[in-house]
C-alpha cells in the first residue's frame, strides 16, 4: 500500500494547470429505438480540467445523469449514443476516445482512469457479498497480479480513507448504514486511483448531516489524491460550496459554465439566474425568494429556437426561431473563459438571423 | 447456528402434525377395507373369512382411536408402517422397492430440467431482444399442455410409430435386476422417454422464472457497478447478475424436489413405471390404508426435507436470511 500512497502524494504535488483530464464533445444520446427518438442530450460539450471539481447542476430529467452513463459508456438501453466524443487525457500525455475503445480495453480503463459513484447507495453494493469482496473485486480484475491477502489489506487501507473501521471488510451491505454504504462506494471508487471521478448526486438518498460530512469527504480525499471529480446534483447551494466550477443544464443542453463563484455572484444565463433565486442565502442580506415559472419542455417535442423561452422572463422575438449556442457573455469585465447559452448576450447571432438584438437586462449583467 | 437449531424444532413440530394428520385422514375416509376386500373377491371368500381378515390385520381388537394413535406412534418408530391389505406383505418393502425407480428417474430430470432451464433463462435475461427470445413461447406451449396428454403424445410418437423407445416398464423384462452394465443401460434406455417428458413439461418454469429474475436483477445498480468497475463480462454475468437472479429459483427448486416423490403419479401411470406414485395409486382404489398412509408419510417427510433443504441452501446463499445470534 506503501507504493500506492507515494503516488497519491506525488500527484498532488503537481502544479495545479489548466491542463484538461476529461473532454465531452458534442455529445448527444437519444431514448428510444422507433421513429421518433427522445434527444435527452443534444450536442452537449463539457471539459474537465486535472484536479478540478467541476459541477453540473440542473433539474430533474435535464440530462445530468444521462451524460454521466453516456460519457462512461454504462447507458442502459433504450438509451443510444448518437454523436459526439469523449476524450480522456491520461497522465503520461496519451488520449483515447472513450467511446470508441473496444470492448476489452474499455474494460481495463474503467475505474483505472474513471470510475464513478452512483445515486443509489442503498443498492449500489450487492446484498450477498461482504463490502470487502466487493472492494477486492475491482482490485483484481485490474491488477491481476496482486494477490488475494494483498487485495484485502488494499481494501482494508481504503475503508481507514474514507473513516470507516478496517474490520467492516467482513460485514455485508445490510449491516451498514446508508452512509457508510456510501462511504464504501467512494473507498471502491478510490481502489485504483482513478484520475476521474463521476459523482451522480452522491448524497441525495442521505440525511443532511451525512450529507455534510460525506461532502467534506470527498473535499478532503480530493486535496490529498489529486483526482478530478464531476459532482451532479440538483443542489445548487451545495455545489457553490465544493466545485470549481459550474455547468448548469437545461433540457439536454449545457447553458451556463462558469467559475463557481461567478456563477453564484454573477449569474448569466436567466435560467441560472432563476436556480440562484429558489433558495436562501445562507449569508448576506435578505432576498425575495422566487421560483421559475412553468416546467421544462417536453424533451421529445422540443420547441424551436430557445428551449427556456417560455419560462424566461427576458425572452423577445429572436428566442422563437434562433437556438441559442454557447457564447462568452456579453457583459464587460467578465472572464473570457465562461460560457452562456442566452441570445441576449449574442448580439451577433440574433442580427445574423434578422432581429434586432435587444442588450443584457441587468438583472443578466450584475457586477 | 441458532438459526438452524431454530429451523430444526420448527421442522420436528411441522413433522409431529403430518404424522398425527396422517393418521386421522384415512380414518375419517368412507368405506370399510374389509367389506371392499370381501366385495373384490366376488363371492370366492366365506363369509367368515371376513372375522379372519379382520384379526390378520389386527382390526378385531375395539382399542380407542387414542390408542391406536399411540400403537401407531411406537411402530412408526420400529420402521413399521403395518402390512399391505392388498399384497400382504409390509408397507416399508414396498415402498423400499418403488421409491428408488421414481427418485432416480424423477430426480434426475428434475435436476436436468432445472440446470437445463436456469441456464437458458440466464442467457436469454442477459441478452434481451435476440433470436433466443421465441424459446418461451416455445418451451410455455409444452408445460401448458396437459402432462398425461404430452406423455401419451410422446408414447404414440417415439414408441409406437418410430420405435426409439420403448413404450412402458422401467428395464428389459428379460434381464435379472442386477448391478451390471446391461442391466444399467436397460435402466437408462428405458428410463430415457419418461424422463424426456418431465424435462420437456416442466423447462419452461425454469426457463421463465431465470429470465424473469435476470432481467429485473440486471438492471440493479450493483450489476451497473460491477460494468463500471470493468470486471469481465463473465464475471458480472455469473457473479453479480446471475449469482443474485437464481435465489427464487432454488427455493422453488428445493420444493420441487420435494414433489418428486408425490407428484409423478400420472408420469407413472402413461409409463406403467413401477414407482411410488402407482403404488399410492393402487392403494387408494383398493382402500389399502397401511400402504396409503405409508406413501402419504413418505410423500411428508420427502416435502419437509426438500423444504429443509430450501431452507439451508438459502441461508448459504443469502446472507439476508442469516439471522444474527
Amino acid at each position: 500500500m506503501s507504493a500506492a500512497t507515494t503516488t497519491y502524494e506525488d500527484f498532488a504535488a503537481a502544479p495545479p494547470a489548466r491542463e484538461p483530464v476529461l473532454e465531452i464533445r458534442n455529445l448527444s444520446v437519444e431514448y428510444g429505438y422507433d421513429e421518433s427518438p427522445t434527444r435527452v442530450l443534444r450536442d452537449v460539450s463539457l471539459t474537465l480540467h486535472r484536479g478540478e471539481v467541476l459541477g453540473l447542476a440542473g433539474e430533474s430529467g435535464c440530462g445530468k445523469s444521462t451524460l454521466a452513463y453516456a460519457a462512461t459508456r454504462l447507458l442502459p438501453p433504450p438509451g443510444l449514443i448518437t454523436g459526439g466524443e469523449v476524450l480522456f487525457h491520461d497522465r503520461d500525455g496519451g488520449t483515447r476516445d472513450i467511446l470508441r475503445l473496444s470492448d476489452r480495453d474499455l474494460r481495463a480503463s474503467r475505474w483505472q482512469d474513471l470510475a464513478i459513484v452512483f445515486q443509489g447507495a442503498m443498492n449500489s453494493l450487492n446484498p450477498v457479498y461482504r463490502v470487502g469482496k466487493q472492494l477486492v473485486d475491482a482490485i483484481q480484475a485490474h491488477l491481476p497480479g496482486v494477490g488475494k491477502k494483498e487485495a484485502y489489506e488494499r481494501a482494508e487501507h481504503l475503508l481507514e480513507l474514507v473513516g470507516i473501521s478496517p474490520d467492516r471488510v467482513r460485514s455485508y451491505p445490510h449491516q451498514l448504514s446508508g452512509g457508510m454504504r456510501q462511504r464504501v462506494m467512494i473507498a471502491m471508487a478510490l481502489a485504483l486511483e482513478p484520475q476521474v471521478l463521476i459523482m451522480d448526486e452522491p448524497t441525495t438518498a442521505l440525511d443532511v448531516v451525512m450529507q455534510r460530512q460525506i461532502v467534506e469527504q470527498i473535499a478532503e480525499l480530493r486535496e490529498r489524491l489529486g483526482f478530478s471529480v464531476v459532482f451532479i446534483t440538483h443542489d445548487v447551494s451545495l455545489l457553490i460550496e465544493i466545485a470549481d466550477r459550474i455547468a448548469i443544464m437545461y433540457a439536454g443542453e449545457i447553458v451556463e459554465d462558469a467559475n463557481a463563484l461567478d456563477v453564484y455572484r454573477r449569474p448569466r444565463h436567466p435560467y441560472a439566474n432563476g436556480l440562484l433565486h429558489s433558495f436562501p442565502p445562507l449569508r448576506g442580506e435578505r432576498r425575495e425568494l422566487g421560483g421559475i415559472p412553468g416546467s421544462p419542455p417536453d424533451l421529445g417535442r422540443l420547441p424551436s429556437g430557445c428551449p427556456f423561452r417560455a419560462r424566461c422572463e427576458f425572452a423577445f422575438d429572436a428566442c422563437a426561431t434562433v437556438r441559442p449556442r454557447l457564447t462568452p457573455p456579453a457583459v464587460p469585465g467578465d472572464d473570457p473563459r465562461r460560457r452562456v447559452a442566452c441570445l441576449r448576450h449574442d448580439p451577433e447571432a440574433v442580427a445574423a438571423a434578422g432581429f434586432d438584438p435587444v442588450p443584457v437586462p441587468p438583472e443578466l449583467a450584475v457586477r | 447456528m441458532r438459526f438452524f437449531v431454530r429451523r430444526g424444532i420448527f421442522y420436528l413440530i411441522t413433522l409431529w402434525a403430518a404424522v398425527t394428520i396422517n393418521f386421522i385422514i384415512p380414518r375419517l375416509m368412507p368405506g370399510d377395507p374389509v367389506k371392499a376386500i370381501m366385495a373384490r373377491s366376488q363371492g370366492k371368500l366365506d363369509s367368515s373369512a371376513e372375522a379372519a381378515i379382520r384379526t390378520l390385520f389386527g382390526l378385531d381388537t375395539d382399542k380407542s382411536v387414542f390408542q391406536q394413535y399411540l400403537d401407531y406412534w411406537g411402530l412408526l418408530l420400529h420402521g413399521n408402517l403395518g402390512t399391505s391389505f392388498m399384497f400382504g406383505v409390509p408397507v416399508v418393502d414396498i415402498i423400499r422397492q418403488a421409491l428408488p425407480w421414481t427418485i432416480g428417474l424423477v430426480g434426475i430430470a428434475t435436476i436436468i430440467s432445472f440446470v437445463v432451464g436456469t441456464l437458458i433463462g440466464t442467457g436469454i435475461g442477459w441478452r434481451r431482444g435476440t433470436w433466443a427470445d421465441n424459446l418461451l413461447p416455445i418451451s410455455t406451449f409444452f408445460s401448458a399442455v396437459p402432462y398425461f396428454w404430452l406423455g401419451l403424445l410422446c408414447v404414440a410418437l417415439f414408441s409406437v410409430t418410430l420405435q426409439w423407445f420403448p413404450s412402458n416398464g422401467s428395464y428389459d423384462r428379460a434381464l435379472i435386476p442386477h448391478l451390471d452394465m446391461e442391466f444399467i443401460s436397460s435402466v437408462l434406455y428405458y428410463g430415457m422417454l419418461p424422463a424426456l417428458t418431465i424435462v420437456i413439461s416442466s423447462v419452461a418454469g425454469w426457463i421463465l422464472g431465470m429470465r424473469n429474475m435476470m432481467v429485473t436483477v440486471s438492471s440493479e445498480d450493483y450489476v451497473t457497478v460491477a460494468q463500471a468497475k470493468g470486471l469481465g463480462e463473465r464475471k458480472v454475468l455469473f457473479g453479480y447478475a446471475a449469482r443474485n437472479a437464481i435465489l427464487p429459483q432454488v427455493s422453488s427448486f428445493a420444493l420441487s424436489l420435494g414433489f418428486i416423490v408425490g407428484g409423478t403419479l400420472v408420469m407413472e401411470m402413461v409409463f406403467s413405471y413401477q414407482g411410488i406414485g402407482y403404488v399410492l395409486y393402487q392403494a387408494v382404489s383398493t382402500y389399502d390404508y397401511p400402504l396409503m398412509q405409508g406413501c402419504f408419510l413418505i410423500i411428508t417427510i420427502a416435502v419437509l426435507l426438500a423444504n429443509l433443504v430450501a431452507d439451508v441452501a438459502y441461508a448459504f446463499l443469502d446472507p439476508r436470511t442469516r439471522q444474527e445470534g
